[in-house]
């Protein structure tokens, strides 16, 4: 049971902080989740391990935010979107380096890691989109 | 058995929604379950109710939690077994489902279910963050992505896939401001133009101001209990014969589709079959537009119309009011409002009135079947139920 509890969000983050997209890949059915959990939501096995995954893929679906939480007032207008990554696995996120009307379904894009938020729980460092 | 009714619906009530400044949730409840009982003189509530199921959404808003006993207290009911439920913008509707299961349990004869909540106290920022809540916090609210902003993710894709337009979302808000105009406890009476909803303030594009649902103070409340002994109350019951609860992934990147919700198909789908009825067979349904693109897409997964078809269905007018299949009569959570933790039971309230002809200036003639879907945060919950006029 005892290496279940590494397959954690905390552990996610701390792979970004180093540069890594990491994935929990199920070594009984072969199922691969984004994100992590601690029991395979295919066949409920716990025997998992990571798996690393390519940072790039194609913009699915984007949104422009003009009214943002409290936390966010100070970016907003910004991107968001779901990316469907190389790997087949989709992952949401905030879009940078990018003008609102040149975004569109389909766009290639890059994971840029940002590691100066500590990776404290619930604080994260975050990553960010870009395109290629 | 099909058609069979599960538990029927023998009183409702319905607190004014709107900006309702001094008042607390529970005080709103208050004036709900207050129209209830006088809607049904023939019911003792002190001595024949016997639980409260409540939904409410956030402690954050009010500082309050423990919805239940408080609701309970505040509508004269204590010490009658009280609990709130919680999922998200369907805390209501499973509540309703839960108070279902409980006159099947055979254990309650008589139930009260309802929901409130109390958010215009707090600033657009605060409620921003209160409602995101109900989506994933560590890949979603994280980065920035806020409630109007996963259904704007799933009206880009929408769009794109279906050639769904602005116009479109635009009609349903339109239609829905006309509807609540003729609904007294509506937060908002004002008939708007397409060009107001189009002209509207970005919200998450495109999602525009008029796209999105209003923040609401509001509580509402049925009471229902066995089938057998719901004449001994009223003349008219409401039979609930149908209903389904379904949940998906807490975000919404991990699902198959941005264009439909899987947990709402289930959730028809156990409804329908369970009534017996299809979906052409509905003459009014209160379904949740907490944004246009929600409404467009509650069409589809309810078999309204085709999978990319609902754009078109409000376009061409068929879900207005003098429509082959009216919805939202009440305003929707457009314009009558959208308290989180009031809605699911709010909508069940209207298919009451619509159903025992009480609808007023709203009323659908001849309305017999009536179906009410409500939705959880960004789709992660969904509960149908479909009534019959009894």
């Amino acid at each position: 049971m005892a290496e279940t509890t590494s397959f954690t969000i905390e552990q996610f983050y701390k792979f970004i902080e180093k540069g890594k997209l990491m994935s929990v890949r199920c070594t009984e059915c072969g199922k691969v989740m984004l994100p992590p959990k601690p029991i395979c939501d295919e066949c409920l096995s716990d025997k998992l391990e990571w798996k690393q995954l390519t940072p790039r893929g194609k913009l699915e679906t984007y949104t422009v935010i003009h009214v943002a939480p409290t936390q966010f007032q100070s970016l907003a207008p910004y991107a968001v979107g779901i990316v469907k990554l190389q790997d087949g696995l989709k992952l949401p996120g905030i879009i940078k380096n990018v003008a609102f009307e040149d975004l569109h379904i389909g766009m290639e894009l890059e994971i840029e890691f940002d590691a100066s938020l500590p990776s404290k729980w619930p604080i994260w460092p975050r990553y960010y989109f870009k395109p290629i | 058995m099909k058609g069979k009714p599960l538990a029927s619906i023998v009183s409702a009530g319905l607190s004014k929604f709107g900006k309702m400044k001094g008042l607390y949730g529970r005080e709103l409840f208050a004036q709900a379950a207050k129209e209830a009982y006088e809607r049904c003189p023939n019911l003792d509530p002190k001595k024949e109710i016997q639980a409260l199921f409540v939904g409410h959404m956030g402690e954050s808003y009010e500082h309050q939690g423990h919805t239940g006993a408080t609701a309970a207290d505040w509508a004269g009911l204590t010490p009658v077994a009280a609990m709130r439920t919680e999922a998200a913008c369907a805390s209501s509707g499973v509540a309703l489902r839960a108070a279902i299961l409980a006159i099947l349990s055979g254990i309650y004869d008589v139930v009260m279910v309802g929901g409130l909540e109390k958010m215009t106290h707090r600033t657009t920022p605060e409620v921003t963050e209160f409602l995101a809540m109900a989506s994933d916090f560590p890949f979603e609210q994280w980065h920035g992505i806020t409630f109007p902003g996963l259904y704007a993710l799933m009206a880009t894709a929408h769009m794109h896939r279906y050639g769904t337009t602005e116009e479109q979302l635009a009609h349903v808000s339109v239609k829905n401001h006309y509807n609540g105009s003729l609904n007294p406890k509506a937060h908002m009476q004002k008939i708007i133009t397409l060009e107001d909803a189009l002209k509207s303030r970005i919200i998450a594009w495109p999602l525009k101001l008029y796209d999105c649902s209003l923040i609401t103070d509001g509580a509402s409340c049925l009471i229902i209990t066995k089938p057998e002994l719901a004449k001994k109350y009223t003349d008219i019951p409401v039979h609930i014969i149908g209903s389904g609860h379904a949940c998906d992934t807490i975000g919404i990147y991990e699902r198959e589709s941005y264009t439909s919700l899987r947990a709402a198909k289930l959730a028809a789908k156990q409804a329908y079959e369970m009534a017996g009825v299809s979906p052409q067979e509905i003459n009014v349904a209160e379904v949740h537009d907490c944004f246009t693109i929600a409404e467009i897409i509650a069409y589809e997964d309810l078999g309204f119309c085709e999978e990319g078809m609902g754009g078109r269905l409000v376009e061409n007018g068929e879900t207005r009011l003098d429509g082959k299949l009216p919805v939202n009569t009440s305003g929707g959570l457009k314009a009558k409002g959208h308290p989180v933790g009031a809605t699911g039971t709010a909508q069940a309230y209207e298919i009451y009135l619509q159903l025992t002809d009480q609808a007023e200036k709203r009323q659908v003639e001849n309305a017999t079947i009536g179906l009410s879907h409500n939705v959880g945060g960004s789709g992660a919950t969904a509960t149908v139920h479909i009534y019959r006029r009894g």
